[in-house]
């Protein structure tokens, strides 16, 4: 048993950080929020209602982005968001103009397996601009990312909440989003 | 989003990769031409041998590529989190299985079937046998690609995939394969074999109504 007797709570224009040490569980319990794992015992509810009766409506009000990036490595930056807007419902918006604002202007047109691992992070995360999502669910989204990209993202997540949005994230790092107070729930380890 | 949408985008960006790594397609050819120009060296200076067992040469070389390659089909999908944001997304995955499969079958497929009139010169077959050939191919394969898309997603998430999957969609081959081959041999002997086709097309139809639906749901099992 990784955990037991949870409760946690996300409303709208919220951060929540879920902290804790490695092997605690972070990843486990996100992955039962997104409603990809069942939860062995307990349910998740949206709107008061559970996830496996609100799932289609959850679905489209979620943006996951887990521990792995989602990024094809033969593919570039370019056709992997392509790729994403056939597949997830996003904002049209200029491809060029937005990896140029995520910091990778001039490696539109590489394989991402020629990136380095935060550019290849920077990849995966571009499709936050794009997300009409309210939920945003992030498993280490500033793990291998440098200083100007953590503030880029941490100013998307402060306008993202004061537009009524809601973020999930875990984070071994304080996070610190400006104009924001991030509630912290920290998951012990046990075993 | 559409499923037409997801197997239209799913599809180009399969095309690209094949395009960009060409070992995916060329390994699966070169080891079926492997295959059926070492058997006429092996067995030696004996045509009406060699002509006897060539359909099954044929047949066998061709599952046996096609199962080359099965492994890896949706396994870099499921490595790099494609697959885990395509379901938490709850995106249309039967659109997406669909795309994978026929840009299996343009990956392992239709190279055999292009270049199965050069090799037939080395098993000695009539141009009968050839025709029979081409035309158990061309309806023989895509079934070998989605069973082999089945299997393939059926042990995604198993450690060792490649034994597991192989022993999952052997034998479903076997049918094909029994009735492939015969319709080869009847057609070197000069006889007809629309009753082969006939069965082959019908086993075709049911994969292509059945397998997809399956495959979208096994991939959702593994990623859940």
């Amino acid at each position: 048993m990784l955990f037991e007797q949870l409760d946690l709570q996300l409303s709208a224009g919220e951060i929540l950080q879920i902290a804790g040490k490695n092997g605690a569980g972070k990843s486990s319990l996100l992955r039962i929020l997104t409603g990809l794992s069942e939860p062995e015992d307990g349910a998740v509810f949206y709107r008061n209602v559970t996830l496996s009766q609100s799932a289609d409506d959850y679905a489209d009000d979620l943006c996951f982005i887990g521990h792995l990036a989602g990024v094809q490595p033969q593919l570039t930056a370019l056709e992997n968001l392509s790729f994403w807007r056939a597949c997830f419902a996003l904002k049209p918006a200029d491809d060029w103009a937005l990896l140029a604002t995520v910091g990778l202007a001039g490696l539109e047109d590489i394989p991402c397996q020629q990136l380095s691992a935060g550019q290849q992070r920077r990849v995966s995360l571009a499709r936050l601009w794009l997300t009409p999502a309210k939920i945003w669910i992030l498993d280490e989204p500033f793990t291998a990312l440098d200083q100007s990209a953590i503030r880029a993202l941490t100013a998307l997540i402060a306008s993202h909440c004061s537009q009524g949005g809601a973020v999930l994230l875990t984070s071994h790092q304080a996070v610190d989003i400006p104009g924001y107070q991030v509630r912290q729930y920290m998951l012990e380890y046990r075993w | 989003m559409s499923h037409v949408v997801i197997f239209r985008a799913t599809l180009r960006r399969e095309l690209k990769l094949l395009a960009r790594q060409k070992a995916d397609w060329v390994n699966p050819l070169l080891f079926f031409i492997i295959i059926l120009t070492l058997f006429p060296l092996g067995v030696g200076a004996k045509p009406n041998l060699l002509r006897e067992i060539a359909p099954g040469v044929i047949w066998i070389a061709a599952l046996l590529s096609v199962l080359l390659g099965a492994e890896r089909q949706f396994r870099q999908d499921y490595r790099d989190g494609v697959l885990e944001q395509l379901v938490a997304a709850r995106a249309p995955l039967l659109g997406y299985s669909l795309a994978k499969i026929t840009a299996g079958w343009l990956g392992s497929g239709l190279p055999l079937i292009l270049v199965s009139p050069l090799l037939i010169l080395f098993l000695g077959l009539s141009t009968d046998a050839l025709l029979a050939v081409v035309l158990t191919l061309l309806l023989g394969t895509p079934l070998l690609s989605l069973l082999s898309a089945l299997g393939a997603a059926l042990t995604l998430s198993a450690d060792k995939g490649g034994i597991l999957l192989a022993l999952v969609i052997l034998p479903l081959y076997i049918p094909l394969l029994i009735f492939a081959s015969s319709a080869v041999e009847q057609a070197s002997f000069g006889l007809g074999y629309q009753a082969q086709l006939a069965v082959l097309a019908a086993m075709l139809c049911v994969a292509l109504a059945l397998v997809p639906i399956a495959v979208q749901k096994a991939l959702k099992l593994n990623v859940g």
